[in-house]
């Protein structure tokens, strides 16, 4: 069952990125609509059997496991993955537009490549996570996010036609900033499967921030060693870090970061070299035609969408779990608070909407802001500021 | 209060920027092509006056620009807190001062001289929570009594440039506009439309209810705040932690005396390989076989007092129920809920010692020494006898190098025997603790060997009582009522007038106008009426002047 999940779960990926290429051939077709021609509908015909067949994998898992599988870093975000292509299959049968799913798809193959990168493993639930409320509150929590993602992807795109390319300014730069960490994230995951496809292993023993003698494995090269860490016996031909960490910093994740980070940048660079343009100015030839009135409105829309979505999940079912589970429905433990956080935001994205017309590029750059605080929670809450929540991330 | 009259006869309120019921704008303001319809155009409040302090404060709240700015400076004072950990999740015994600084050098010291190490409590962060509340209860306020006011007195009839400044309008030229205007009012009922008719004009109105989605979702937080903040009248919040060892009886503190609990045993469970579930075998290889957690259980009798409270005098309990708490299962009675949140292991509870010669290794009798209620002196018979002369349940020296204890709990207990003897009459003194004798005065013929340890666990719950939840209940399902009232319907209406020979038609909703513009399509099909133009959308692609590259407004 476990190995049929995998199976279902990988197929899904294939399938998606397949959807990508039909996506991309849909707007290249100059001859028929681009929301009619047989690409995009062979896309989407694609994207939901490869989303039935993540569906499989959900299910499978949860038989095999008896419980959820969103109870780590690896499920849950494998979920939202899912969820956003969800949320994409929706939204395009509202408004038909193809150009949609040529760049929520690939959100989507991030954000699941990023999962894998995590241990797989089925692990089993720990007392606090032993309820009915873990797959309540967290698929529902993770539904609201990927709604709110689809109005991130809504929001590149409009950001991508508009923004002017002739001249560098600041729109352009914070564009490409976008770019260069969705790239990144390709980095990490490149990085990542080149080192483990590679058996690449490095023991330490170094000295933690209670001065106890702790032992690390390392599986890419140390740029950054831990505190006072010496490389054991049996990997002592491994890199020598190039400096050493205080004990603090937790240097295996941050050597990973760079890691991911020099990845990035070499792809960033490559693909400037190749292209000889901004990655946005190479990208804006494919999303010419787009109606920006109507890009700002799914923008808009998927908010509307997912704002309720996301309060019921992440702020009331997670206070009803928090009281059962903790004694108490708040805490300010750093998850819930980045939940919070993300809630004030759209609150704030849609005050400004309503009352103070900020539409077209403004609510564009919001979207991406909303997204990457998203992100923030996802990814650095989980792994960096370890609360309660924190999954072992490792 | 000075009123306004419209040409259409109606009278409306000081401050209505066009009139209520026929719609014609009072103040002539030409610069602006469409209506601004988002209050109908209703007089305001804040809008209105701005004479007195009153004014000043109703007005400063009352803007959403203020609401945004608080909802901003709050999101960004969260995400400061959550830098480095709060003081309540640091560990209890060390000073906060310098728990911060050793942990996080000088950012961690200005971080906690900054008093962000209790961010979430500060005076100024529950300020900016009460300002926000305030701002919600002022703004909606302001808003919500005029535009009830303007929705409920709207005509059908309008007056020709309110329409023509709609943002959805087209004028048609049709052969019959009696049977084009019997066939719109039957497609817009087959949409659900609410169809008003008045001198042979149209208005159709759905979801009219979805404007107060709003209003009643910061009904929902204002009640949801009022809740939170009834945490602090006494008595509404009671949070109490019980330590209570396996076979102990104890009064469950915050409940004034009236319910006990009895320990009958605490289970701690992990994931073992072979026993569990084989999928997790490699999970649990991954992180050690027996680290993983499995069950935190405590198994309770809940008791209740019968009978006064008599001082001295041991309470008469009747049993009220038997339950397993675990964590995510609480045992709730009478408002009261005790949860599994805490346990200690194997904490010593008996200490059994042999009395023997430390010649011959012959034994005079076994004394068993209860930690948490040690006698005084043990009788062995035939003249053997043991004598506690001091007990130390948590033993350490302390500086001047003599024992002492630092808690009542058995933790690492030591104990000065005075052993009685036959053939010692004046008894020989020997301080004992875990692994360690000492013979304070000389050689001692006899001692007392160490024969056995009993240990208990200790299970640690939570006592909560919370009335506030019920507020906070009714205040989050208020919110999601408004909220989803707010955003999955919209408000649509749609004029369709005779004017000068020639039929208009108008178009509003308060969001999503590709819907809107959608169903138009559908209902004017093969009616001959033309498709509404988006004026905004005209006026925009004018401004632009066919760039590409300068859309935004
Ligand atoms: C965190 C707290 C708040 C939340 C979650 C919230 C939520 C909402 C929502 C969901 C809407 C509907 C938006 C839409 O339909 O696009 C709304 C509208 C509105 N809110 Fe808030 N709000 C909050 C605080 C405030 C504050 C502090 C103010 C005070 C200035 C305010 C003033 C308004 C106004 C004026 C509207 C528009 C009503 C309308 O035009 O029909 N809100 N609010």
């Amino acid at each position: 069952m476990a190995q049929l999940s995998s199976t279902l779960l990988y197929i899904a990926f294939i399938l998606y990125l397949i959807g990508t290429f039909f996506f991309g051939g849909a707007i290249r077709d100059k001859k028929e609509k681009p929301s009619t021609n047989r690409w995009s509908m062979l896309g989407i015909v694609i994207t939901i059997v490869g989303f039935v067949s993540q569906l499989g994998y959900f299910i499978t898992r949860w038989i095999a496991a008896g419980h959820a599988p969103v109870s780590n870093l690896f499920e849950f975000t494998t979920f939202f993955g899912m969820m956003l292509v969800g949320a994409f299959i929706i939204i395009y049968f509202i408004y038909k537009i193809s150009v949609l799913g040529l760049f929520t798809l690939p959100v989507a193959l991030l954000v699941i490549a990023y999962a894998s990168m995590f241990p797989r493993e089925i692990t089993p639930l720990i007392p606090a996570l032993q309820s009915d409320w873990l797959h309540i509150h967290v698929t529902t929590a993770a539904a609201g996010e990927a709604i709110l993602a689809v109005s991130f992807a809504a929001g590149l795109i409009y950001l991508i036609r508009v923004v002017d390319q002739s001249k560098p300014s600041k729109r352009t730069f914070w564009l490409e900033v976008i770019m260069f960490c969705l790239i990144t994230t390709l980095g990490f995951v490149a990085v990542s499967t080149a080192f483990s496809l590679a058996d690449y292993e490095a023991k330490f023993t170094w000295v933690d921030k209670n001065k106890q003698q702790a032992e690390v494995v390392y599986d890419m090269p140390a740029l950054v060693g831990p505190h006072k860490g010496t490389l054991e016996k049996e990997s002592a031909d491994r890199f020598e870090p190039l400096v050493h960490m205080p004990a603090i910093i937790n240097a295996k994740k941050l050597n990973t970061v760079i890691w991911s980070l020099i990845g990035g940048t070499v792809l960033y660079l490559l693909l400037r070299l190749v292209l000889r343009k901004r990655i946005a100015a190479a990208l804006q030839p494919l999303v010419k035609h787009v109606n920006l009135d109507l890009t700002d409105e799914i923008s808009y829309r998927a908010v509307a969408i997912g704002f309720p979505v996301f309060t019921l999940g992440a702020l009331i079912f997670a206070m009803i779990w928090a009281q059962i589970a903790w004694t108490r429905f708040w805490g300010w433990d750093p998850k819930e608070v980045w939940a919070l956080i993300t809630w004030l935001f759209y609150a704030a994205f849609l005050h400004l909407r309503l009352s103070r017309g900020w539409h077209g590029e403004k609510s564009a750059w919001l979207a991406v802001i909303g997204f990457a605080i998203i992100m923030f929670n996802l990814v650095a809450v989980n792994l960096v500021i370890a609360g309660l929540h924190s999954y072992a991330g490792s | 209060m000075e009123q306004v009259k419209c040409e259409c006869g109606h009278v409306n309120p000081h401050g209505t920027v066009f009139c209520e019921s026929c719609g014609k704008p009072l103040e002539e303001d030409t610069s602006k092509k469409l209506l601004d319809m988002r209050y109908e155009g209703s007089a305001r409040r804040s809008q209105t006056y701005n004479k007195t302090i009153i004014d000043k404060i109703w007005n400063f709240f009352s803007s959403v620009k203020v609401g945004v700015w608080l909802i901003v400076i709050t999101l960004v004072a969260s995400a400061i807190g959550t830098i480095f950990p709060q003081e309540m999740y640091i560990p209890p015994n060390v000073s906060p001062a310098e728990y911060y600084k050793d942990q996080y050098g000088w950012a961690g010291k200005l971080y906690y001289e900054l008093g962000f190490n209790n961010l979430y409590g500060s005076w100024w962060y529950m300020l900016l929570i009460a300002s926000i509340g305030v701002s919600l209860v002022i703004c909606s306020l302001d808003r919500v009594i005029p535009l009830y006011r303007a929705l409920q007195k709207q005509g059908v009839t309008r007056h020709p440039t309110f329409l023509q400044r709609q943002r959805l309008f087209s004028a048609s030229q049709v052969a019959d506009e009696n049977r084009v205007f019997s066939q719109m009012k039957e497609r817009l009922i087959k949409r659900r439309y609410h169809v008003r008719e008045e001198n042979g004009n149209i208005l159709a109105e759905k979801g009219r209810f979805s404007r107060w989605g709003p209003y009643v979702n910061h009904i929902g937080l204002i009640i949801f705040l009022i809740g939170a903040m009834l945490r602090f009248v006494p008595g509404m919040y009671v949070d109490k932690v019980l330590w209570i060892r396996e076979g102990e009886t104890k009064e469950i503190p915050g409940t004034g005396g009236k319910y006990f609990l009895k320990n009958e045993k605490f289970i701690f469970e992990v994931y073992e390989k072979g026993k569990d579930n084989e999928v997790f075998n490699a999970a649990i290889d991954r992180v050690g076989n027996g680290t993983v957690a499995k069950t935190y259980q405590t198994n309770v009798v809940l008791y209740k007092r019968v009978g006064p409270i008599v001082p001295g005098e041991e309470p008469k309990l009747k049993k009220v129920k038997e339950y397993n708490i675990r964590v995510n299962e609480p045992l709730k009675y009478d408002h009261y809920a005790l949860y599994q949140v805490d346990f200690k292991m194997n904490e010593p509870n008996k200490m059994a010692f042999n009395l023997i010669d430390k010649a011959t290794n012959q034994s005079f009798g076994t004394v068993t020494v209860d930690l948490h209620n040690p006698q005084s002196s043990y009788n062995l018979g035939n003249g053997y006898r043991v004598e506690l002369l001091s007990y130390f349940p948590d033993f350490y020296f302390d500086d001047d190098g003599n024992p002492a204890t630092k808690s009542k709990i058995p933790n690492n207990p030591a104990f000065v025997f005075k052993m009685i003897t036959p053939d010692k009459p004046k008894g020989e003194v020997s301080f004992v603790a875990i692994r360690q004798t000492i013979e304070p005065f000389g050689n001692n013929k006899y001692k007392m060997a160490f024969a056995g340890l009993d240990t208990r666990n200790v299970s640690g719950l939570t006592v909560r009582r919370d009335f506030t939840l019920w507020i906070l209940g009714i205040g989050g399902v208020i919110f999601m009522i408004g909220l989803i009232q707010g955003m999955y319907w919209n408000h649509r209406r749609i004029w369709l007038q005779r004017v000068n020979g020639e039929v208009w038609l108008a178009a509003h909703t308060n969001k999503n106008w590709f819907g809107l513009k959608n169903e138009m399509k559908h209902i004017i099909e093969g009616t001959g009426l033309a498709m509404p133009i988006d004026q905004a959308e005209v006026e925009k692609k004018a401004a632009q002047g066919g760039d590409r590259n300068g859309a935004t407004k």
